[in-house]
């Protein structure tokens, strides 16, 4: 098959086959990161504008690495920076990105859909780079990656994701990656942050992370927002962490080759302890060397599509 | 525009005739003490640096066999009505020391073999990189030249020069134009 898609807006959208093609190619650039000259000249002279309306340090400067690396021209735009802030509509100020003939466009933005909305309307290629609760589908692509480089397959592999899906788009993107490639996904935590629809989506639900825990074969831990706790999601961090953290006792309790994962930042303590972030399980390390690599695929596969539009 | 059939250039005797041109050119260069690589592009070339390097230990030279692919590299860049898969690449990891013969099945615009070289000087700085091609059918827009060539027929410009290789692609092995 071909890549043919000039956006990547979501995993739901994509097929298996797709996401397949999408980490194949990721292994290819993970090994450009250890090669001598880490740099290849596939996006050179085409100009990559990194949008963040919504702040974020790690993913930006993933994505910022990501196209360096592919040899783009690298701009970051932040909200506060950004004419957003004096009242311009989304779709004006990347208007006026693309009449700087940006070609790729990597948007983080609070509202879910924002990516969608500026990929229909403009023939730059556009990257969602987190839209509101809706996707993080580079995070997702990434996590993906890390089981099947560990594990060797994704295909009935037991995934847990713990804490607040309700609210993630980590989550999200996640639920459709694994379980379009056949893996087996437990939704973990408390029923106000995981709730009975989320069954729709094919997966299992389980609100005692004791229950499960010994039979998975990957723990995806997500970070766990204060906001919420002061909107009355749960009582308090002390509470959570006692019933959903994942503490070296019950680290103890994991399968040998299972992996622990967390798309960071973490909070010690809450979701999981420091002993276990930097643990024999955890490849949470991991997880950040491959974003690069998937970004670098995407960046590649989007651009050279963005590119035969224009042509 | 009339669609020619594909009319045949060589059949699988000549095709490996022409191997053996390419063979014999490569021995006659390098003298069996230097350390040899053979670095095929994607997709027919790696078959021809695998069946290169066997005729080359009949000769008593040795040499190993790999891929370089060149997608990252090339020039042209969403033109091709999508993107088709990276392939591995497979170079010796101390490259510096290896003389690398970059093996194509056909040369046209020279292009690729541009590509090629920016891709294995990305690993490293071998000894010295070698160009050998099975077919050049002529029409260079670059001043890439090959050091050995296996046969050069004469062939129009719009032409599609297509090698056929027994165990990767259907029909006959030989080389077609269409």
């Amino acid at each position: 098959m071909k890549w043919t898609r000039k956006d990547l807006l979501s995993l739901a959208d994509l097929s298996a086959g797709e996401i397949n093609f999408i980490l194949e190619t990721t292994a290819e650039f993970k090994g450009v990161g250890q090669r001598r000259m880490k740099k290849v000249p596939s996006l050179r002279g085409k100009t990559l504008v990194n949008f963040f309306v919504e702040a974020s340090t790690r993913t930006r400067t993933s994505f910022e690495l990501a196209g360096v690396r592919l040899s783009a021209d690298v701009v970051n735009i932040a909200a506060t920076t950004s004419s957003l802030s004096k009242g311009e509509t989304l779709v004006d100020t990347a208007k006026n990105l693309e009449a700087l003939a940006a070609d790729l466009i990597v948007l983080r933005h609070s509202a879910a859909g924002a990516s969608q909305f500026l990929a229909e309307r403009l023939r730059a290629g556009v990257i969602n780079a987190g839209d509101g609760a809706h996707e993080h589908p580079t995070q997702g692509l990434l996590d993906v990656f890390t089981i099947k480089e560990r594990l060797g397959r994704v295909e009935g592999v037991k995934v847990g994701i713990v804490g607040d899906i309700r609210f993630s788009r980590v989550a999200r993107s996640n639920i459709h990656a694994l379980t379009k490639l056949g893996a087996e996904v437990t939704l973990i935590g408390p029923p106000t942050l995981v709730p009975r629809e989320f069954a729709r989506l094919g997966v299992g639900i389980s609100h005692s992370l004791d229950d499960v825990l010994g039979d998975l074969d990957v723990v995806n831990l997500l970070r766990i927002q204060h906001e919420r706790q002061k909107a009355g999601y749960f009582p308090g961090t002390g509470e959570y962490a006692s019933l959903f953290g994942l503490n070296a006792a019950r680290a103890e309790r994991l399968k040998p080759e299972a992996l622990v994962m967390h798309p960071g930042p973490i909070h010690r303590g809450v979701e999981l302890d420091g002993a276990v972030a930097d643990g024999p399980h955890s490849v949470i390390l991991d997880q950040v060397t491959n974003g690069l690599a998937v970004r670098m695929a995407v960046l590649y596969l989007c651009g050279s599509v963005s590119g035969e539009k224009e042509a | 525009m009339s669609v020619m059939p594909p009319q045949r250039l060589a059949d699988a005797g000549e095709l490996a005739s022409a191997m053996n041109v390419l063979a014999d050119g490569l021995a006659s260069e390098l003298d069996g003490r230097t350390l040899v690589f053979l670095a095929g592009i994607p997709t027919r070339g790696v078959m021809l640096a695998q069946r290169l390097s066997g005729l080359l230990a009949a000769k008593g030279i040795p040499s190993e066999a790999g891929a370089v692919d060149i997608s990252m590299y090339r020039d042209d860049l969403g033109m091709r009505g999508g993107v088709a898969p990276l392939q591995a690449t497979q170079l010796p990891m101390d490259l510096d020391k290896w003389t690398v013969v970059l093996v194509d099945d056909v040369q046209h615009t020279g292009r690729t073999a541009r590509a090629a070289i920016e891709a294995v000087l990305a690993f490293g700085r071998p000894r010295r990189i070698l160009l050998a091609v099975l077919v050049d059918r002529g029409g260079r827009e670059l001043p890439v030249r090959p050091d050995f060539t296996g046969m050069a027929p004469e062939v129009s410009l719009g032409a599609r020069v297509r090698v056929h290789l027994a165990g990767q692609d259907e029909g006959e092995e030989g080389v077609f134009i269409s």
